[in-house]
């Protein structure tokens, strides 16, 4: 199981990028957490999840 | 009648006691987006004597501003850096301001930001905000990140808050009341965010690291 945003997910051994394709998520907004690292965007189709992770999707809203 | 600059450390120094003084005023923030989040950063840190900021924006002050946004009616038309660094000078008038007029990209973030201890990102539009969270967190690892998301509209002021997400990137707001979801911004609420925000980096400034 993988926590995304405190949820148990059955997404181990996908890779991030294959996730993030079939999430709801708007990553033109979002910033992606794993494990307590950033991760960058270069990075999603290289990085796997794994058993135990912790994924964390922080999305942005307008306004300032 | 200014005060001279040791009268002015001093009233500081006696406020905020030696050690914290020393570490407001030797540290430098950069603050992205001078709108209604940046202009009350900048004037809160700058009341608290943080020594230098770096301000970026590539706008000028419209009339449309000045209901939430720290300018005056004899403002509009400057560009904000400008109007911000001069209402700045008669804050504190021995702040050090190093101004952009130019808009932040991937490109040159890394350039004009290198010098800064914690960057704010201050920014309105959702899109920007990510891509520049993106930017930071990836090129500018070694620098503290400050951002904000969800201070539009009259939703309560305690859904205001700040989380840590990771050892170096604070996230301030609600994080859900979208500016395009009807009444836009007002005064208090997006002040109280940007208070967050400034009380987060003079909190990073004095090593309490946590939320």
């Amino acid at each position: 199981m993988v926590k995304v945003n405190g949820e148990p997910k059955n997404i181990a051994s996908k890779t991030l990028a294959e996730y993030l394709a079939v999430a709801s998520y708007d990553m033109k907004r979002s910033v992606t957490e794993l494990n307590g690292e950033i991760v960058s965007k270069t990075a999603y189709a290289d990085v796997v999840l794994k058993d135990g992770d912790c994924l964390e999707i922080v999305s942005f809203v307008g306004g300032g | 009648m200014i005060p001279t600059r040791e009268e002015w450390n001093n009233a500081l120094e006696e406020r905020h006691g030696k050690e914290l003084h020393k570490a407001f005023s030797s540290a430098t923030v950069a603050i992205c987006g001078l709108g209604g989040l940046g202009s009350n950063i900048a004037i809160a840190l700058a009341r608290a004597g943080v020594g230098r900021l770096i301000l970026c924006d590539f706008d000028r002050v419209d009339i449309t501003n000045l209901h939430r946004q720290q300018y005056k009616a004899d403002q509009i038309g400057m560009y904000k850096t400008e109007a911000l660094a001069e209402n700045l000078k008669e804050i504190a008038p021995y702040i050090s301001l190093k101004v952009h007029t130019e808009r932040i990209t991937e490109e040159n973030s890394v350039t004009l930001l290198k010098a800064a201890d914690i960057i704010c990102e201050a920014f309105d539009d959702a899109e920007c905000k990510a891509s520049f969270a993106n930017t930071v967190l990836s090129e500018l690892s070694d620098k503290y990140f400050v951002a904000a998301s969800g201070m539009g509209g009259m939703g309560v002021s305690n859904s205001i808050k700040t989380r840590r997400i990771t050892s170096r990137f604070y996230l301030c707001g609600d994080e859900t009341s979208d500016v395009s979801n009807g009444l836009g911004l007002v005064a208090p609420r997006v002040a109280l965010c940007a208070a967050h925000q400034a009380h987060t980096v003079l909190r990073i400034l004095a090593k309490q690291f946590d939320v």
